[in-house]
């Protein structure tokens, strides 16, 4: 890191000034806590009703949470210099498990997404990806020249492609997708010149009909079934009309906390997990929505105004893609649940059940403090 | 190539991040905007749309059925009944492989491939998605305790008991009250679907048919809120149905036993009916059938057993049958006679034992002609002529009256029409008229005819109904009633579709007097000597402890060639001839009159009077002094 010998000069507008505190002394962001709290306790009340009001499975979430919390602690007392020097070798093991998923992973639901040594641990090499991915590129662009020169993108292209299409493989739409998005936040927020996003865009379009036929039936389906949900109701449509239909009939102010019908009567499908938008509608309508958006804004502003204050390109791409990316699980989520994206399995943030997911979350925020509060670098 | 020496511009560079930075947010501000309209429209204007589905979705109308009205006799003994039936039945919806599904059920109870068809047929009919469907009816308790011990693994597949038709009595009541059937296709299409919505039963023949409408009741709903899969979670609220109505019948279902037992083996009808009121007591057409097997469905070669049987047990002879009357019609020709002036109570003939018409050579003979020349009555006036049935006086006496004032006057007692205010379907029998024949068969009528038709054969049919009717009429010397069978419990007999005939006015008292009295001489006439009893004394006038007035009627099955005589035994069983007696009683203050019919029954004194006797016995006489049921 020999090349980092220009010092910063003072006051050069573009970079915030900060304050020290406690919060720097204990490597956590009380604000981004606070937030993430209230989204977390916000979506138990939520996951309480989906669940019919059982407390088992808003415990076992609790449990989650607290597992992530305790993750992201962790990670936020690790200097970032050890995720920087860390992401090449990680990027490495995370495509051999990518690999060995593909040849040893069990099958769920008829696709392998995970990696199970029997007595000891399974897990999804997927999720790691989530971090790896913004940690190689944002290694990759640290020491180069920004805005990156063509052959640069080709090779940071070429870091995107190799684990999305693995991922897509297994299949996992889903994780597919974050996961391209993150790599080409990356990109955005690197500063590539606008002609390629534009001229990325145009092919992209270009090449709809040629990845129509790269898609499986299945997935193929699930585009149909956007357009016209109608045409197979009780098949694919009918988690999009249900969930359609659960949002609409909340109106307003909804039917009531634990008064939603459509998924107290199991109308709702995947209520519980990457549907649990739909019952948070139903039952306090567009107002609980609108409260739980202007809560995740909130929480992206401040991710944001942290990646502003980072002191080094490390520091910002990957704070600002982890926050980013962010917004593409909500958006995508939100968007496919009320029926203006295609079904792909992309969970709610903090409220939607289920634990990998939730760690993933955490310990990117865990990344995103600890390159808050250790910022005095010798690089 | 060798990268040229490039200083990182830390300044430059932030100020990159820091445009793309805000330009992110501004964009990530934006779809969240965009999320938010995308709900606002969703959520506010397309509310209601959605409202009604979410509501359509949980909200589903349930019928339920009313319980059918039950059928009383006149002593409140049960007719008809409802009771439980449970049935197996599917909801597809929840069934992943019928035919798997289906299988499994066909190990634990028996299931014919013609009940799984009747199950697809109604698979077709349903209605509404989440609908179950009967597959088998009738299950027993093993059958119940076997599926209910596997039921954990077939999801979809439920016992439901259900309150269906039951007759009490069986076999014995199947004319007088008909019976409900399953509802096929073609009632789907008349019926009226809401209606009958949750109801499997109509009423298809008689009672049943015809009071349907009070039968029935109301349908109720309830509406409730089912989850995904169909199950009923709560009822939010419910109109209850309304039971049909109870009715009540005139019919005595003891005297409609003693009737039966009578009749015994013997294929035959009896029809009784109270003259003061026109209620009809008892209706029996024999052989019968159980009517409990159509309301749960009979298979398919029991009912061609039953519908091909020689016997025709599905035919009602009370109101189907139709037969010529025979001598039965001999009083009302009498009374017509002595009304119209056409003979007075001297007037009398002398019998040699036949009759013919001038210029034609053709023999009319009387029942006791022989060969020889020595039948015939002799000296016969029309009293006697009644309880000796003498024939050769009835030739003379309706060629004197001639077809029209035969026909007026047997249209008086109701002949040629059905009278009966709640049988529709009562057959008119036929009374012939030179319009009809002329129309019917075209020809002329001929004098041959009319002397036929004075003996009451030829083209003239009647039905024991009608016959018990007219009965009824001359007990009440001409006071019209209407057979009915219902006492109360309904306003729907609508007078105006029936037609009622006028009472009898014009008779005078005398002419009634004599010809019930001779009718009284047909049973109680006896220990005069041969050829002076009554013909029916012989048979149940010896020990009669109350009056009665009769007549009976010999009905031929074939012809008989000129020439020859009628020898019962030498006849086949079914080319016999039909027994006839008709009667009322106590002659003073009729209580009950009557009409036997015995299919090839033979004489009509000597086998259908005994009937009406002990039919009548049971009616009028406490136990012990009845006349004892002949084996």
């Amino acid at each position: 890191m020999s090349q980092d010998f220009v010092r910063r000069l003072p006051d050069s507008g573009y970079v915030y000034r900060h304050k020290s505190g406690l919060g720097e002394k204990i490597h956590l962001d009380f604000p981004l806590i606070f937030l993430m709290l209230c989204i977390s306790l916000y979506g138990l009340l939520i996951l309480f009703s989906a669940v019919e009001q059982q407390p088992g499975p808003v415990l076992a979430q609790s449990i989650k949470l607290g597992i992530a919390t305790v993750v992201m602690v962790l990670m936020a007392q690790i200097s970032p210099i050890f995720y920087l020097r860390l992401a090449p070798a990680l990027f490495v093991i995370g495509v051999i498990l990518l690999g060995l998923t593909y040849l040893f992973g069990y099958e769920v639901n008829g696709s392998k997404r995970w990696l199970r040594i029997p007595g000891v641990l399974s897990f999804q090499p997927s999720e790691l990806m989530k971090l790896v991915v913004p940690m190689i590129l944002a290694w990759y662009f640290h020491d180069r020249h920004l805005p990156p020169r063509t052959k640069h993108l080709v090779w940071a292209s070429i870091m995107i492609t190799i684990p999305v299409l693995m991922i897509a493989g297994q299949p996992d739409l889903g994780t597919a997708v974050i996961i391209g998005a993150s790599g080409l936040l990356v990109l955005f927020l690197a500063g590539i010149p606008l002609r390629f996003i534009l001229g990325a865009i145009g092919m992209g379009l270009a090449a709809a009909p040629a990845l129509w036929f790269v898609l499986r039936d299945y997935q193929q389906q699930r585009i149909l079934t956007l357009l016209n949900p109608e045409s197979d109701p009780l098949g694919a449509g009918w988690n999009i009309i249900q969930s359609k239909t659960a949002i609409g009939s909340g109106g307003l102010f909804g039917k009531g906390l634990f008064q939603g019908t459509q998924s107290h009567l199991d109308f709702l499908p995947e209520s519980q997990t990457d549907f649990i938008i739909a019952v948070l509608a139903e039952e306090l309508g567009l107002f609980g929505i609108v409260i739980l958006l202007i809560l995740y804004v909130l929480l992206m502003g401040r991710g944001v105004i942290i990646s502003l204050q980072a002191q080094d390109t490390f520091g910002r791409l990957l704070s600002g893609t982890i926050t980013f990316t962010f917004f593409v699980y909500v958006f995508v989520n939100i968007g496919m649940v009320s029926g203006v994206l295609p079904v792909v399995g992309v969970p709610l943030p903090m409220v939607s059940y289920g634990g990998t997911s939730v760690v993933t979350l955490f310990a990117g925020f865990g990344m995103i403090m600890s390159i808050h509060t250790h910022r005095r670098l010798t690089l | 190539m060798v990268e040229p020496l490039a200083l990182k511009d830390h300044t430059g560079e932030s100020r990159i991040y820091f445009e793309r930075a805000v330009w992110g947010f501004g964009i990530l501000v934006c779809l969240t905007l965009v999320l938010c309209a995308r709900l606002f429209y969703l959520q506010v204007v397309q509310h209601s749309v959605y409202a009604t589905l979410s509501d359509k979705n949980r909200i589903q109308v349930q019928s339920l059925p009313p319980i059918r009205g039950l059928i009383y006799d006149r002593n409140g003994e049960l007719i008809a009944d409802n009771i439980p039936s449970y049935n197996l039945t599917v909801t597809i919806e929840r069934i992943d492989d019928l035919d798997d599904t289906l299988a499994k059920i066909g190990e634990l109870i028996s299931l014919s491939d013609s009940q799984v068809k009747g199950f697809r047929k109604r698979l077709k009919r349903r209605q509404r998605p989440f609908e179950s469907v009967p597959l088998r009816f009738k299950l027993s308790q093993k059958e119940i305790a076997r599926v209910s011990v596997n039921q954990y693994a077939m999801p979809g597949v439920e016992i439901e008991a259900k309150l269906v038709r039951h007759y009490p009595s069986g076999e014995l009541m199947a004319h007088a009250v008909g019976s409900v059937r399953r509802i096929n296709e073609k009632d789907m299409r008349r019926l009226n679907r809401v209606a009958y919505s949750g109801t499997d039963h109509i009423g298809k023949i008689g009672i049943e048919r015809f009071y349907e409408s009070d039968l029935l009741g109301t349908v109720g709903y309830q509406r409730v809120e089912t989850n995904a899969r169909g199950k009923v979670m709560k009822v939010l609220d419910s109109t209850l149905p309304i039971p049909g109505k109870n009715l009540v019948l005139y019919v005595d279902s003891s005297l409609q036993r003693a009737a039966s037992d009578a009749l015994g083996e013997r294929r035959g009808a009896v029809v009784a009916i109270d003259p003061t009121t026109g209620g009809i007591l008892a209706l029996v057409s024999k052989p019968g059938y159980d009517p409990n097997l159509f309301v749960t469905g009979i298979d398919y070669a029991s009912y061609a057993g039953l519908r091909d049987s020689v016997d025709v047990p599905f035919f009602n002879r009370a109101i189907h049958g139709q037969y010529e009357p025979g001598s039965t019609i001999k009083p009302l020709l009498g009374l017509a006679g002595l009304v119209t002036g056409m003979t007075s109570p001297d007037f009398a003939i002398e019998d040699p034992g036949w009759f013919t018409l001038p210029n034609d050579e053709r023999l009319y003979r009387d029942w006791n002609w022989t060969k020889s020349g020595l039948g015939g009555h002799g000296h016969v006036n029309l009293q006697r002529a009644l309880y000796r049935s003498c024939n050769v006086y009835f030739y003379s006496l309706a060629v004197k009256l001639g077809i029209d004032r035969i026909y007026e006057y047997l249209r008086l007692f109701g002949f040629g029409l059905n009278t009966a205010l709640d049988l529709p379907e009562a057959s008119k029998g036929l009374l012939p008229s030179r319009d009809w024949k002329k129309s019917a068969r075209g020809l002329p009528w001929y004098p041959g005819d009319t002397v036929n038709i004075g003996i009451g054969q030829g083209d003239m049919l009647v039905t024991p109904l009608q016959l018990a009717t007219a009965a009824a009429v001359i007990a009440n010397r001409g006071k019209w009633v209407s057979p009915r069978m219902l006492r109360e419990g309904s306003e729907l007999i609508n007078h105006t579709s029936v037609y009622v005939p006028q009472d009898i006015e014009l008779v005078p008292e005398h002419v009634w007097d004599l010809i019930i009295s001779s009718m009284q001489m047909v049973v109680h006439r006896g220990n005069k000597g041969f050829g002076e009893n009554g013909t029916a004394w012989a048979y149940i006038g010896q020990d009669i402890p109350y009056s009665m007035a009769g007549k009976s009627g010999t009905a031929q099955v074939v012809g008989i060639k000129q020439g020859e005589e009628y020898e019962e035994e030498e006849i086949q069983e079914r080319l016999r001839k039909h027994a006839w007696f008709m009667a009322f009683a106590p002659v003073e203050k009729p209580r009950i009159a009557i009409a036997v019919l015995l299919e090839n029954g033979g004489g009509g004194s000597k086998f259908a009077a005994p009937v009406a006797r002990q039919v009548i016995d049971h009616y009028l006489l406490p136990r012990d002094q009845r006349l004892a049921v002949s084996e």
